[in-house]
């Protein structure tokens, strides 16, 4: 186990910090948001998708909860937005708990297959429950009452808070890698059976990882609602949001604390520039590529972009930069 | 009579489940392998289909044909080219590989095919049957016969014929098949291209009988997992049996609650499965 050396590490956090600073134009603090707000979801994912090795195609759904919530609670209460977040979060945790423990006695494609038909199921049902606002879905307050209601008319503030969450989560990424739980994990990874014989609490630890998962990813829902100040079925429980997750992720590297950040790296700006190169007619363009990277990055690469750097760097730059 | 008719009428369509259900089954069983892009194989049935009408005025026996001819293809290829490959992979490979190929294919077809719903120009079967009050339009009466025929052909196949026994004992010992003379690759292989081509033709009855669009595939493959899951995994008797199950309860639940609710009523019906009988109707314990 490689523990990150604290250069590497220094240095992203000083590039993130700068970035708005030397970049203000709206559109690269734009760009900069959602790349945060996808690294912080994708780093969610990689709890339990990476590092515990059972494969969430239907993340949306913890998203898509922590992102109706807020607007919910302004909906029907007037309350601030962000006083949503944890009943978003209490409901992901239940969902959780609801899917991870008839999932996690079976082979780890049960668990696949129960994520996708959940977060379907919750997105089509959400198109037609009038509480929630149905298929137009439901919005925030237009302007601010007070600095609680985080609305902002520039992004810079939204960036700084996303910035904090994805450092407190790979914070906590990092000391589970390097606790007795991270230990757990990468056991029920390599092989369940062998882990189990060892003494490893198998299902109690794949419930946590999925919980401590869609904690974190329902609260990137709440962000990304209370950012925007809108939330529909698609917006919040579509398919699409569980790709990205996945592909960001495996891109990178899935089970690698850095990798969720590398993926975004590439595929966030590789998606504004399709959007902004093709239009609207772009997004269809952009699925068909994410499909076929997931495809090769399955058939070549599973371990993404990090190993196949360990693999091909010469020695003296691996020893530098890799963590 | 009207109950009557929603009954015949998801019967018939859960014929098709069933159909395309089987082959899904048979990899599962097969290999421990679960193909995301199953529901897609049906979808491209579906518009190989349109595609044999539209541009070469062929009839049902030829665009049936040539739907499970191109999808058995396919499904060969991309075993040959990605199964083989990702089989004894890690999770992540497993799920990836296939999941990647459904949103390959689907939105390809979104890309070439636009959103739009289509369905098939009138062919020569037309018309309703009047049964005792109950009217059954005659493509989904034809299309759900043919489905549980052909459901049946697959599994006798499977149970009396001398590549069936190969495919069977591959799958329940894939050591001790390669010492009695069978070569496990070119089982699965085989396997991969019945599976796909069920699903083609299934593709080809739908196409007969009811309109379709690109999104199709996605609802098909999460209805295919619950049909599977409720038969039992690895059993095409289950498959046939848990799809005629699912067919009427979609349409008992279009009908009583309304039809966006079908597909919310199956879903919740795995979960709940998965919660008390996860080896489904017939499947081993």
């Amino acid at each position: 186990m490689k523990i990150p050396s604290i250069s590497p590490t220094i240095l992203l956090a000083a590039a993130l910090l700068i970035y708005p600073l030397v970049f203000s134009g709206a559109f690269y603090l734009d760009v900069g948001v959602t790349f945060l707000l996808a690294a912080i979801s994708a780093s969610a994912w990689n709890i339990v998708g990476g590092y515990a090795g059972q494969v969430s195609v239907g993340h949306a759904m913890f998203f898509g909860l922590g992102a109706y919530a807020p607007l919910l609670c302004y909906t029907l209460f007037q309350w601030a937005p962000i006083a949503g977040i944890p009943f978003g979060i209490v409901f992901s945790i239940a969902l959780a708990v609801l899917i991870g423990i008839p999932t996690f006695r079976l082979t780890g494609h049960y668990f696949s297959m129960a994520t996708i038909a959940v977060a379907e199921l919750i997105r089509i049902y959400f198109g037609t429950w009038d509480l929630v606002g149905a298929a137009i879905g439901l919005q925030g307050p237009a302007t601010a009452r007070g600095w609680w209601d985080l609305t902002f008319r520039s992004e810079l503030p939204y960036y700084y808070i996303f910035l904090a969450v994805l450092a407190v989560l790979l914070y906590l990424t990092f000391m589970i890698e390097r606790r007795r739980f991270g230990y757990y994990l990468r056991a029920i990874k390599a092989g369940e059976r062998a882990a189990r014989s060892l003494g490893v609490p198998v299902q109690q630890t794949k419930i946590k990882a999925l919980v401590l998962s869609a904690v974190f990813t329902s609260l990137a829902g709440s962000l990304y609602s209370v950012k925007t100040g809108f939330i529909d079925p698609e917006s919040g429980f579509g398919i699409l949001v569980s790709v990205q997750m996945v592909i960001i992720a495996a891109l990178g590297g899935a089970g690698r604390l850095y990798g969720p950040l590398v993926g975004a790296l590439i595929l966030i700006p590789l998606q504004t520039a399709t959007n902004t190169w093709f239009g609207g007619g772009g997004t269809g363009l952009t699925f068909i590529l994410y499909g076929g990277i997931i495809v090769l990055i399955a058939r070549y690469e599973p371990g993404g972009l990090f190993e196949l750097w360990e693999r091909i760097a010469p020695r003296r730059w691996r020893h530098k930069n890799a963590s | 009579m009207l109950l009557l008719q929603v009954i015949v009428g998801g019967l018939l369509l859960g014929a098709i489940y069933a159909l395309f259900s089987s082959g899904l089954t048979l990899i599962w069983g097969m290999m421990n392998f679960i193909n995301f892009a199953h529901g897609e194989f049906v979808m491209l049935g579906m518009y190989v289909s349109l595609l044999v009408v539209v541009w070469l005025g062929g009839g049902p026996a030829a665009f049936g044909f040539t739907a499970a001819f191109s999808l058995f293809v396919l499904g060969v290829f991309v075993y040959l080219s990605l199964i083989r490959y990702v089989l004894r992979g890690p999770m992540l490979s497993q799920i990836l590989s296939t999941f990647g190929l459904a949103l390959l294919l689907r939105y390809t077809a979104f890309w070439i095919f636009s959103a739009n719903f289509v369905s098939l120009p009138q062919t020569s079967l037309s018309g309703t049957l009047n049964v005792g009050g109950v009217l059954m339009p005659v493509p989904q009466l034809v299309a759900g016969v043919i489905a549980i025929l052909l459901t049946i052909g697959l599994h006798l196949m499977l149970t009396r014929t001398k590549v069936g026994s190969q495919l069977l004992a591959v799958s329940e010992d894939r050591g001790a098949a390669m010492l009695m003379g069978i070569r496990p690759d070119r089982m699965q292989a085989l396997a991969w291209g019945l599976s796909a081509g069920a699903a083609g033709i299934a593709g080809a009855l739908m196409a007969i009988a009811y309109p379709w669009s690109p999104s199709v595939g996605e609802t098909f493959g999460l209805t295919a997992f619950v049909v599977v899951a409720l038969g039992g995994f690895g059993s095409v008797p289950g498959a046939l049996l848990a799809g005629l199950i699912i067919g009427l309860i979609q349409a008992l639940s279009a009908f009583w609650f309304g039809p966006i609710y079908k597909d919310i009523i199956v879903y919740a019906l795995f979960v709940a499965l998965l919660w008390l009988r996860p080896q489904g109707l017939m499947g081993k314990a």
